[in-house]
């Protein structure tokens, strides 16, 4: 039932783009989503789409997997899609009631909502191909930096992994608390929405209790060990670039250099 | 009238590369009126197997029957059918939730539609099975119970639902014990006064092979061996590639009995073996 949902989404491989080092994804999807909006040609959203279907081949993740990532956004994407078509003024190519449907409108929406796609699709890549472990783990170096004007880098990063640890933890006591409840009768399905609000009470109450409970006991678990945050700290795979990574970044500067190329000489196609 | 389980395999996660198969073309028969006793190392998939006898998981392949309705037609039939079998989980304390032990206890009569007296009835009944005494806890909070009392009340819980079949999974996990044996003594009590069938999985031998009838023994995601625990017990090797082990006493009366004393290996309770073995002490030294 509910364990079957992939959270955290991470979906184990060998890939080139598995074994980069985490902390070169996690900047290169930020490049790439910066850079996703300095396109405004069908060239360069062609360059961008090209990009991420390399991406997504090098990852070897079934492309069923992305698509499943896309399916709670498609209403999203849909509605984007619909705003553009309708508001956008322009040149009229159809008409019905007061609804007009505009050249222009055609054109933003349907880049629009590759945009939203290819941002999805990235993003995602970065979750399946990167444990959390490995994420967490990588936004604590990035901004260790910033340690130095206040930001406790290592405590967001611990808050971080101990939330993700929790995640399939939680789920698994949702699912076997829901199911002790359907055992006793309990419907969760049916009824109005205040009927099932209502319903939710004998899983929310037990689900609460057990969050609770483990907070609890992973804390004193954690003082016994004497944990007291990040200084001085070592650990036990420390974070390496290697030239796998360093490659990454420059294909990911060419790419942009291409792209702002695009934006300057030939314009909108 | 029984449980019928025919080549069910069930399967976690399909098409991902967590797959893992946890039970595997499984050929069950459960009768009415028999104390059944699973056991299994952890993960040779006896949860996975008795979340399907009430219809919670349903079968990735094979079909479950109860008294001959499936339990995954799309009918009221299949729904009164999942509804005779009650299912206790592992840890049921934690399904608690209400403000009082009447209230929680009360919660699977009311979702069945039953009329104020029925339930106020139901409640006083399951309380009395677990041994809580009425006027004294029904309107205190059950969390602020011990966890041996707290387990009884969800006991009492799923009890009032008044189900022909009572699974219980590792019903004594975690407690002490004394708890445990009284949660034992209880459960055969139950089955004993009121002519339920009761399926208890564990993976403590000791514990089970007392009370059951049958024996079913799991290892990976199979039926090693099935049978009474007589017959369980005289296949060791089987029961150690399950990771399971024969009760102590039996051991001991085993390995009395390759040492060269005339006595019955076949005996499940301290008394007995006691008797057994002062008896054969005596013979020997009369000659």
């Amino acid at each position: 039932m509910l364990t079957d949902i992939t959270l955290g989404q991470y979906f184990p491989g060998k890939s080139l783009i598995h074994q980069l080092d985490p902390r070169a994804k996690i900047i290169c999807v930020f490049l790439f989503i910066a850079s996703i909006f300095i396109g405004e040609s069908y060239a360069s959203y062609a360059l961008m789409a090209g990009f991420v279907a390399l991406v997504l081949a090098l990852s070897s993740i079934p492309p069923a997997m992305i698509a499943k990532s896309l399916k709670p956004l498609w209403i999203i994407i849909l509605l984007t899609v619909g705003i553009h078509v309708f508001t956008t003024p322009g040149r009229v190519v159809y008409e019905f009631g007061f609804l007009s449907v505009t050249e222009e409108g055609l054109r933003q929406g349907f880049l629009m909502s590759t945009r939203l796609v290819l941002l999805i699709v990235v993003s995602s890549l970065l979750t399946y191909t990167t444990s959390p472990i490995a994420l967490t783990d990588a936004i604590e170096r990035l901004l260790k930096p910033f340690e130095k004007v206040g930001l406790p880098a290592h405590e967001l990063a611990m808050m971080m992994t101990i939330a993700l640890r929790f995640i399939p933890t939680l789920l698994e006591e949702t699912d076997r608390i829901m199911k002790a409840q359907m055992a006793r009768g309990a419907d969760f399905a049916s009824g109005n929405i205040l009927r099932r609000a209502q319903s939710m009470i004998p899983l929310l109450v037990p689900l609460f209790i057990s969050a609770f409970r483990r907070a609890d006991e992973l804390a004193i678990a954690m003082e016994a060990r004497c944990y007291r945050g990040g200084e001085n700290r070592t650990r036990m795979k420390e974070l390496q670039h290697t030239g796998r990574d360093w490659a990454a970044y420059g294909f990911m500067l060419v790419f942009i250099l291409i792209l702002v190329y695009l934006k300057f000489t030939a314009g909108k196609l | 009238m029984s449980i019928s389980l025919k080549n069910v395999t069930y399967t976690y996660m399909p098409k991902t590369p967590f797959e893992k198969t946890a039970i595997d073309t499984i050929n069950l028969e459960i009768q009415r009126g028999e104390f059944v006793a699973i056991i299994g190392h952890t993960g040779s998939g006896k949860s996975t197997l008795v979340q399907h006898l009430n219809g919670i998981l349903k079968p990735t392949q094979g079909t479950v029957t109860v008294d001959g309705v499936d339990l995954h037609d799309k009918k009221a039939a299949a729904k009164a059918a999942r509804s005779k079998v009650g299912m206790v989980f592992q840890y049921p304390e934690h399904q608690l939730f209400e403000e009082t032990i009447y209230a929680d206890i009360a919660f699977g009569p009311k979702n069945l539609g039953l009329t104020e007296d029925e339930i106020d009835q139901r409640v006083k009944r399951a309380m009395n099975f677990v041994g809580l005494d009425f006027d004294q806890y029904a309107q205190r909070s059950p969390f602020q119970l011990s966890g041996g009392q707290m387990r009884r009340v969800a006991i009492a819980g799923v009890i009032a639902l008044e189900p022909e079949y009572l699974i219980l999974d590792e019903p004594s996990a975690g407690l002490d014990p004394r708890g445990r044996d009284e949660i034992f003594q209880e459960i055969v009590q139950l089955y004993q006064s009121s002519g339920i069938t009761v399926i208890l999985v564990s993976h403590n031998m000791e514990d089970v092979a007392k009370m059951a009838t049958r024996l079913i023994v799991m290892n990976g995601g199979k039926v090693s061996l099935d049978g009474s625990p007589l017959e369980v017990f005289r296949e060791p090797e089987k029961l150690k590639t399950a990771g399971v082990d024969v009760p102590p006493v039996t051991a001991l009366l085993r390995l009395l009995k390759l040492r060269g004393l005339p006595i019955d290996d076949s005996l499940l309770t301290i008394d007995e073996a006691v008797a057994t073995i002062t008896t054969a002490l005596g013979e020997r030294k009369e000659c």
